[in-house]
């Protein structure tokens, strides 16, 4: 694709919340016709950066330049009228409204919904993004909502369409469609700004790439000049190790077993589990891959107890039946778990860190007695955990809310596994934190399994599962695929079954 | 970091971390701003505003029994309150307090009518404990509903109260009646052994119409205080309002948590009602409150949903209460400014809340969004 | 029987007013707990000014711009400063309770002159349909019409299908770059308006005095009746002539001196309230398609 034409550009871009600096003044370029990737870890700036293009944020000082003039974008709306698009990654619909109403919710003023509807069909067919008009937001799959999304934007004909990680909700051959849209819409002249943090990604369908670290532009690169490695090293700023990681095997008596688990749908969201067999020993990794909205929450919510079928012998631990045993019991057990939401879910985000630690520990009989909060138990222990997992704290004893993602994470991993858990069940321990955290995380997760632990682990981030884990499964519509031996499969394999297809 | 961007020209951003000093500076800026509003009003309705504001707020606590009146006076507000910061603080918005207060009433007012003859020193505790239940029973109703039919609380418990008062109307007009009372609206009164005592000190007397009851109310603020804060029940309760879904994670049981707190509440805005009778009135009529319920949401708000916290909300609102019929006696000016009075403080302070958790930029620039 | 109809009709007007109003309001998921307050104030202003000004049409109108007025003070807390919406509204039922009851001190009682019924030519004059359906005032014809203008407008129209956008997610509202803020204050607005109608509606037609707090409840009753109409605009008349036709029924039966003790009576409005919640909250699926999902949320842009 030649780079002629600069369609936009950013100019010393900054932008400050309170004391933090989230974009510390960005240089960035993309011209007409061009798949750019922007690249960085959770923090780096990336959604504040591509906010303001959007118009969603003013910068406080640098300047805007979109077809060689200096302009302020007023927001989203004035954003669409240049000609600018955007497919967030949470999606922006409204679930009781229909396809038709989304999407002429998205539109300018004048347009008459006869009209409408068949240039919707019109898109749908010559991008291949199938979806009926007429249907009401909350019926339709994820996938099928992210149509919804594309489609609205492409109805304003943008010249640059900016995405937010939008293959994290789809199947590897979605994907694949996906980048041949894309790919399309640059060839007929639409830029194309791709946020992402799957390397792989940026290799394939990228022409440029930005990297941001920590509000800064580290730089902007030919993607073909690079592999990787040197891109993750661009992002964290110091040699990664990428080799497999190497684990002792040792087996261990722990063992559980799942026996045909199932579980009905709550509501139009949530996904049915279907008899859900697994089997793991003590000293094993299980890998559980699968793209998001699969049933990994459902699937989570059994484990930890959260959700309890009231039915026997479907969950059966070290010889102990704990189908029906809430988290709280599952815990005294020697089971710990790290759910996918940090905030609101495994932490309490107005509570200090020695709160949050008895939130999973209150039923150690040390940490209260007869009742009574015991505080300087808590408050030791949490401090024990922010220094051996490398915490980083503003101060003492901290809200959970003044924690960085990657640092509370850290926090709540370091919480679970120094219970010296004989169970450990992680979704997504590692999403949205930085690679160096990342790094940290899994190799304790590695450790406690050295040490006899069973961990199951599920994860979206198939390079993730491989990395780790001794025994990989894949979900698919609430359908868990029997366990394969990690030497014994392959990507192309697991893709196929995230696919649904085997 | 999530912003509230209003007409382009107000931001509230989250503040990290909250300050101490700014959290016990909002109710003392919401109580000036309050009276500078109310000096505001009196002057353009043609009151005398400093006038107003000395026999509102300086001439109910003159005199040292007047300042027992107003204990008296917060004795109902602190208990209540108490009560309600516990459901306030796990997002169950019971507004029904003043109906719970009645059917404490009349749970204790059924014990005492039925035993006037008696001397025993059992009846008293009897009947706050009944009183308690009383309160509690007529508070379970929309926590009941809200577990089983996630009905909203706010609007059962507001009904049930005006079922509640009907229903105390029809008991002393009807089966409660004294036949004695010459067509009076009332029940017979209590016999000594159902009444609280004014506090006596030996060599000093009574002090106004102080009673015992305070004290209890002081006692029960503590308790719930340190019940909230220091115990397991009371973290349950918090992380339940603050986040649902870690409250699951915990292996807390909402349902738990709902019926738990509208217990509490339900059951000192019972005890409440029963205080009010057996202190101050001896027996039942169709009026027992007067608006308790409904004003112990504000002190509850003031006292920043801390029971302890709750004791001098509870004299300061107590102190608006006593002034408005002050100012009816000595201005004129009909009972109900005090809702001025009122409401005034708690949108002030709901303002102070915002202003303590974010910080709040005017941008004026010309032509932004 | 033929007043009784009619004082059915007359003294839903008020409730349909405030409830349409709110159906509005929360319909765009903001939940004003200050009716009451409101419909106050334009009782008491209403009063005020057709005593001293003797104009019924200024009553009207000034009543109903009192209701706007305590409005905008409720969106400027609960929408620009972002407080706790229960509250906030409870504040401004107990302010605007006592601020009219201050204002109205010196015409507690003073006889006002009653808003005038129509007098339709021929349809009028119709036995027993005449007085019933065509002999009303204005306010009353202009509450059932404003029913089907809400109805009309939320369905029809762009603006109500963005009303009903930000009732349904504010944060895909806001993110789809519509001001969620501005739409809510002009719903609230509009809610004022229609809750200081229907208080003004109470000394002008129904009792033809001002008396500290003689909504009674109503304001409440509106509240309960836009839950009861599951937020379709379509079915407020109905709840409305159905409460009022309860409270009829029971000053009848207590004049009557039926056997029931007046008080049971009384409360049969609030049972059916009640009784109504429950039947509508058992239905989840209806109610995830018809309540509006961000009530009473707090807003918070970004992540």
């Amino acid at each position: 694709m030649p780079h002629t034409e600069v369609l936009l550009s950013g100019e010393n871009i900054t932008k400050i919340f309170g004391d933090f600096k989230a974009n510390d003044n960005v240089n960035f370029s993309i011209s007409k016709g061009e798949i750019h990737a922007l690249l960085g870890e959770n923090g780096a700036g990336k959604s504040t950066f591509v906010k303001i293009i959007y118009g969603l944020l003013k910068p406080d000082s640098g300047n805007v330049i979109w077809k060689n003039e200096i302009i302020e974008i007023n927001g989203p709306k004035h954003a669409r009228e240049l000609g600018i698009g955007m497919v967030f990654q949470h999606f922006s619909l409204f679930e009781a409204l229909t396809v038709l109403e989304n999407i002429s919710l998205a539109l300018p003023e004048k347009n008459q919904s006869d009209d409408l509807e068949k240039r919707i069909k019109e898109i749908s067919n010559e991008y291949g993004l199938q979806i009926d008009p007429r249907s009401r937001v909350f019926n339709l799959s994820v996938g099928e909502q992210q149509r919804v999304e594309i489609i609205r934007c492409l109805l304003q004909n943008p010249e640059l369409l900016i995405m937010d990680e939008p293959t994290s909700v789809l199947t590897p051959q979605e994907i694949s469609k996906l980048f041949e849209v894309l790919e399309k819409l640059s060839k007929s002249g639409c830029s194309i700004l791709f946020i992402t943090h799957k390397l792989e990604e940026v290799r394939s369908l990228t022409s440029r790439a930005t990297i941001l670290r920590r509000g800064k532009n580290v730089s902007t690169v030919e993607t073909k000049d690079h592999t990787a490695k040197s891109f993750s090293q661009m992002m964290v700023g110091h040699e990664i190790n990428t080799n497999k990681y190497k684990k002792n095997k040792i087996e261990n008596e722990n063992v559980l077993k799942i026996n045909n688990l199932s579980r009905p749908a709550q509501n139009q969201f949530s996904v049915e589990l279907k008899d859900i067999n697994l089997s793991v020993r003590g000293g094993e990794i299980l890998g559980i891959a699968g793209i998001a909205g699969n049933g990994q929450g459902e699937l989570m919510e059994a484990l930890t107890g959260e959700y309890l079928s009231n039915e026997a012998d479907k969950i059966l631990f070290n010889g102990f039946d704990i189908s029906n045993f809430k988290p709280n019991d599952r815990r005294k057990l020697g089971i710990s778990f790290i759910p996918e939401e940090r905030i609101g879910h495994a932490t309490v985000s107005s509570f200090n860190l020695s709160e949050n630690f008895y939130l999973t520990d209150y039923i150690n009989d040390n940490s209260s007695n007869y009742g009574i909060i015991n505080n300087s138990f808590n408050y030791e222990n949490a401090s024990n955990i922010v220094n051996e997992y490398d915490v980083r704290v503003p101060h003492n004893n901290p809200l959970a809310s003044s924690l960085s993602g990657g640092n509370l994470q850290k926090f709540i991993v370091g919480r679970e596994i120094s219970r010296k858990p004989k169970l450990l069940v992680a979704s997504q321990p590692t999403w949205g934190v930085d690679v160096g955290a990342a790094l940290e995380i899994r190799s304790q997760i590695i450790k406690i399994a050295e040490q006899g632990a069973i961990v199951i682990i599920i994860s979206q981030d198939l390079d993730e599962i491989f990395l780790l884990s001794d025994l990989i499964s894949v979900i698919y519509n609430g359908n868990l695929s029997k366990q394969f031996n990690k030497e014994k499969v392959n990507l192309e394999k697991i893709g196929l079954l995230m696919g649904g297809s085997s | 970091m999530g912003v509230v961007e209003v007409f382009g020209m107000i931001t509230l951003s989250p503040r990290s971390n909250i300050s101490f000093s700014l959290t016990l500076l909002t109710p003392i800026i919401a109580i000036f701003f309050t009276l500078v509003m109310a000096l505001i009003i009196f002057s353009f309705l043609g009151y005398d505003p400093l006038k107003s504001l000395y026999y509102f707020f300086i001439a109910p606590v003159s005199r040292p029994d007047q300042v027992a009146a107003l204990a008296v006076k917060a004795c109902p507000l602190i208990l209540i309150a108490s009560g309600l910061v516990f459901c306030y603080r796990s997002n169950i918005w019971n507004i029904g307090a003043e109906g719970q207060l009645v059917f404490g009433a009349i749970f204790s007012g059924w014990l005492a009518l039925n035993f006037l003859e008696s001397n025993s020193f059992l009846l008293l505790p009897c009947m706050m404990l009944v009183a308690i239940l009383g309160g509690m029973f007529w508070a379970l109703i929309p926590a009941i509903l809200k577990i089983r039919f996630n009905t909203n609380e706010i609007l059962v418990s507001l009904m049930l109260t005006y079922v509640a008062s009907l229903f105390i109307d029809f008991l002393v007009r009807g089966p409660w009646r004294d036949p004695m009372s010459f067509g009076f609206p009332l029940t017979p009164t209590y016999s000594d052994a159902a009444l609280i005592d004014r506090v006596y000190i030996p060599f000093v007397g009574y002090i106004g119409q102080l009673h015992y009851g305070v004290f209890v109310a002081l006692i029960v603020s503590v308790i719930l205080w340190f019940v909230l804060m220091k115990m397991l029940p009371g973290f349950k309760i918090r992380v339940t309002g603050e986040s649902p879904s870690a409250a699951i994670f915990a292996g807390f049981n909402p349902s738990y948590v709902t019926v738990m707190v509208m217990c509490i509440s339900g059951g000192t805005a019972g005890l409440a009602g029963m205080i009010e009778v057996s202190a101050n009135i001896g027996q039942l009529q169709p009026n027992i409150s007067f608006g308790y319920g409904f004003t112990a949401i504000i002190v509850a708000f003031l006292a920043r949903l801390n029971p302890l916290a709750a004791i001098p909300a509870g004299l300061i609102v107590a102190l608006a209460e006593l002034g408005g019929d002050s100012v009816q006696i000595s201005m004129g000016m009909p009972k109900v400014v005090t809702g001025v009075f009122k409401g005034l403080l708690l949108l002030s302070l709901l303002a102070g809340e915002t202003f303590n958790r974010y910080h709040i930029k005017f941008d004026f620039k010309k032509g932004n969004k | 029987m033929l007043e009784l109809i009619i004082a059915v009709i007359l003294s839903s007007i008020p409730i349909m007013l405030a409830a349409t109003g709110e159906l509005v309001v929360e319909r765009s998921g903001v939940l004003n707990l200050g009716v009451e307050g409101m419909m106050l104030m334009g009782a008491v202003i209403a009063s005020i000014t057709v005593i001293t000004t003797g104009s019924l049409f200024l009553a009207v109108i000034f009543g109903a711009l009192s209701g706007l007025l305590t409005s905008i003070v409720f969106g400027f807390f609960a929408l620009v400063l972002a407080t706790n919406q229960v509250a906030t509204g409870l504040a401004l039922t107990i302010f605007g309770t006592g601020l009219s009851g201050l204002i109205g001190a010196e015409y507690v009682g003073k006889a006002i002159q009653r808003l005038e019924a129509l007098n339709i030519p021929i349809l009028s004059n119709i036995p027993y349909l005449g007085p019933i359906l065509f002999s009303h005032n204005i306010l009353v014809y202009f509450s059932f019409i404003i029913v089907f203008i809400v109805g009309w407008f939320l369905l029809k129209t762009k603006s109500g299908l963005v009303l009903r956008a930000v009732g349904n997610n504010h944060d895909s509202a806001h993110a789809l770059g519509y001001s969620v803020v501005f739409i809510r204050f002009c719903s609230v607005m509009f809610g004022g308006l229609m809750a200081g109608l229907g208080g003004a509606f109470l000394p002008l037609v129904l009792t033809p005095h001002w008396a500290e707090g003689m909504t009674a409840g109503k304001g409440w009753i509106a509240l309960a009746l836009v839950v009861f109409a599951s937020w379709r605009p379509l079915r407020i008349p109905i709840g409305a002539l159905l409460f009022s036709g309860i409270t009829v029924m029971q000053l009848v039966g207590q004049a009557r001196g039926w056997a029931m003790p007046s008080q049971f009576l009384s409360m049969l409005p609030y049972l059916a309230t009640i009784a109504v919640l429950v039947i509508i909250s058992r239905n989840k699926e209806f109610s995830i398609i018809n309540a509006p999902a961000s009530l009473g949320k707090l807003f918070i842009a970004g992540k």
